[in-house]
């Protein structure tokens, strides 16, 4: 069992949970990921660490409600427990002084890109963030991605704050600005990093992927996580989770995600009718 | 039960007793364990069987040598528990291995009765004795040694790191074991079905070497979480001992294999038996939906047959194996083959794949196979399959597992770079003393010989074990 030190939520359905892991406090680094069983008869599944505290021995992690699993998650408050944690997992992100390096976030994405964002401010590079989200309620950590950015940028959907559009068209106004750019980081749902995919490409600007297969053990026994990376089958979970933006299927990826909708659908519905989760909604 | 001696003859006269299993039609329903375990009757007229050789040349076909002599003969006596107690000299997981070591391969191969009548049942009666004392609650826990104030970490806690425990934690060293995984026992739990070895009887076993003071720290990978280095630096262990098994499942690299409802028999298995998902939605982990289905199983091994009888108990329609030589070379065990073949699975032998194919939403639909030939002797001495020209045909399935093997995790080659391994990946070591490339570590199990048995991992946890004691013995003895 896990203490869990703190848990408030950071937008609506968006939790920073921080967790007593002293272990994985020591050694994690950015880009890696932890497996979190929640309860008893949870399943096992993989959040990237959103930062540690090797002197408190705590990591944090932030969750959006999704699925069953991850709305269990949200509904966990200081003092409560997790089951089972195990990491870090993963290999951890490339991290030299490229120059500028660019770091997208898209939605929950944002919370998985800052620590990275973190190591390459660390590494010496010039740093912008862009970070998306769909409406003003859903940004996150903003205060903190100004923090390590030389230029910080955040876009919104409905143009109810920042920049009216999708990252992309700012990673492209950035580019036709002129701006020397020698790395990007992008991280979100899957049609927005296949399509920073595709601004950079032309540009052959260096561009990695963070990939949210589905995972079972998070270790590389099962190969549930395959994904397709230069036409070659590589486990995510021990030869990622980052990788190369324009080596990746992401047609696989987005196919493979959709194997269980049903049976997640299913357990999403008899875990709000079991809690009455209106709250959630 | 009489219990005057009897003559050898009349002990020769007494058939093998088989024992009582489950209906196959009504066992393909649920996940319940096949066999049921011999009666005392049963199993005292058994034991009956056993000559009490001069020379009993079972025990060299035991990789723990057990001294199934003297436990058998305390079954015959009735004094079970005794027979229990008795294995338990060399052997902490009875229940386990009764079940599903291949006996045919080991004690029983060698049994003096196999040559003219059939051997003496020591598997069912190993089980028969643990079963007895679990059921009867008296577990009697065995001889600790005095403390030698020694710390040993053993990474993994499949067969081979719960033996080479057991032993170290008897000679009085503090043994401290890490897991990956939330629930210990490696393959015992993830990979190997409820319907042949329950869960329950893996965990009370373990149980056991808690309460002789063994610590288990699950959730742990070792490359990862912490190095061999850091454990022997940081934390002052003064020997390790690697039992991570082969745990990394081979693709066969033909077109399709990403296809939605492709899943390596590791992800279909532990999916089903570690995270129970035949009981979803009580249990939040998914599997495929196998009802009324049509399922293919690639390989003839065990661990082929386990899935292909899961997928039976999900509700599949068809239920294949698909193997590409014939019956005769499966790897797999024959009761295990004559109990699929009981519940109904269907082989579809000397066949391969070449390619699965999907439909529009990418969902597996079919796999395209040729049929094959038996041709020469290959370097395994199996025959080598090869295609038969223009044979080509589409077997419509909606899931596939495959199951054709498993290769070494790299995380430990990865951070422990100095430990040698084979050009397989596997661990080398020296086979007397279990010792690898690097000082006080050891190693044992499917991570030095490939995929193999249960036994054979506990047999090398036991010799390292000795190997590792002898070590810090001696280096407590000459101080630096």
């Amino acid at each position: 069992m896990y203490n869990i030190v703190s848990a408030i939520f950071l937008a609506e359905n968006i939790k920073k949970i921080e967790i007593q892991a002293p272990r994985i406090a020591k050694k994690r680094k950015a880009g890696q990921f932890v497996m979190i069983r929640a309860g008893e008869h949870g399943e096992r599944i993989p959040l990237t660490i959103a930062g540690s505290d090797p002197e408190k021995g705590t990591i944090t992690i932030i969750v959006q409600g999704m699925g069953k699993s991850t709305r269990e998650l949200n509904l966990k408050e200081t003092g409560d427990t997790i089951h089972d944690i195990v990491g870090p997992l993963g290999t951890p992100s490339h991290i030299e002084k490229f120059g500028t390096a660019v770091s997208i976030g898209g939605g929950v994405g944002t919370a998985i890109a800052y620590p990275t964002a973190v190591a390459l401010k660390e590494a010496g590079n010039y740093v912008i963030t862009i970070n998306g989200a769909r409406t003003r309620d859903l940004v996150i950590l903003e205060d903190e991605m100004k923090a390590v950015s030389d230029e910080a940028y955040i876009t919104t959907d409905d143009g109810s704050y920042g920049f009216h559009g999708f990252v992309t068209q700012k990673l492209q106004e950035l580019i036709d600005s002129g701006k020397p750019i020698d790395y990007v980081l992008a991280i979100g749902p899957i049609p927005m990093m296949k399509a920073v995919a595709e601004v950079t490409r032309p540009y052959g600007i260096p561009t990695v992927v963070s990939l949210n297969p589905v995972m079972v053990d998070g270790t590389g026994m099962c190969g549930g996580c395959r994904v397709t990376v230069d036409n070659e089958t590589r486990f995510a979970c021990v030869d990622g989770p980052e990788f190369d933006a324009h080596k990746v299927d992401f047609k696989n990826l987005s196919d493979r995600n959709r194997m269980y909708l049903p049976e997640e659908k299913q357990s999403v519905e008899a875990f709000s009718h079991k809690c009455h989760l209106g709250q959630l909604h | 039960m009489d219990l005057k001696p009897m003559t050898t003859k009349e002990r020769l006269a007494i058939p093998r007793q088989t024992m009582p299993a489950q209906d196959p039609a009504e066992r393909v329903r649920n996940f319940n364990e096949v066999n049921l375990g011999y009666t005392p009757e049963i199993a005292q007229k058994e034991a009956m069987r056993c000559i009490q050789c001069k020379d009993p040349i079972c025990i060299k076909g035991c990789p723990v040598n057990i001294k199934i002599d003297k436990f058998i003969k305390l079954i015959a006596e009735g004094n079970f528990l005794g027979a229990a107690k008795k294995i338990k000299e060399d052997n902490i997981l009875p229940a386990i291995c009764g079940r599903v070591c291949p006996q045919e391969d080991q004690c029983e191969k060698v049994c003096v009765l196999t040559k003219k009548y059939t051997p003496v049942a020591i598997g069912n009666l190993e089980r028969f004795a643990a079963d007895y004392e679990r059921e009867h609650g008296q577990i009697e826990l065995p001889e600790v040694q005095a403390s030698t104030g020694k710390k040993i970490a053993v990474i993994g806690s499949g067969p081979a790191g719960l033996s080479c425990a057991n032993d170290l934690a008897r000679f009085g060293h503090s043994v401290t074991v890490f897991e990956a995984l939330h629930e210990l026992g490696g393959v015992l739990m993830y990979g190997i079905p409820e319907f042949r070895l329950p869960k329950d009887i893996v965990k009370i076993e373990i149980e056991g070497l808690k309460k002789i003071g063994v610590e288990f720290v699950a959730n742990t990978v070792v490359g990862r979480s912490v190095t061999i280095d850091e454990l022997m630096n940081d934390e002052h262990f003064d020997a390790v001992f690697i039992g991570v098994g082969a745990g990394l499942p081979w693709f066969m690299g033909i077109p399709g294999e990403n296809l939605l409802g492709v899943y390596a028999a590791n992800e279909f298995l532990t999916r089903v038996n570690l995270m129970q998902s035949y009981t979803f939605p009580e249990n939040d982990t998914p599997v495929f939906d196998c009802k009324g289905k049509n399922i293919a199983v690639f390989g003839g091994g065990n661990t082929a047959m386990d899935a292909v009888r899961t997928a039976k108990r999900l509700g599949a329609e068809h239920a294949y194996i698909v193997y590409r030589r014939s019956e005769a070379e499966m790897p797999a065990r024959a009761e295990e083959i004559h109990n699929a073949k009981e519940e109904g699975i269907e082989f579809l032998l000397l066949m391969n794949p070449v390619e699965f194919i999907g439909n529009e939403q990418q969902w597996l639909t079919g796999v395209k196979c040729l049929r094959m030939e038996l041709g020469e002797p290959d370097d395994s001495g199996r025959r080598k399959p090869v295609p038969v020209q223009g044979s080509e045909f589409v077997l419509p399935v909606d899931m596939a597992v495959i199951s054709i093997g498993n290769g070494s995790n790299p995380l430990i080659k990865q951070t422990t770079p100095e430990i040698e391994v084979s050009r397989r990946d596997t661990i080398v070591v020296d086979i007397n003393t279990m010792a690898t490339s690097k000082e006080n570590v050891y190693a044992g199990g499917d991570i030095v010989t490939g995929g193999a048995t249960v036994i054979l991992a506990m047999g090398a946890g036991r010799t390292a074990a000795k190997a590792i004691h002898e070590q810090l013995s001696e280096q407590a003895s000459n101080p630096l």
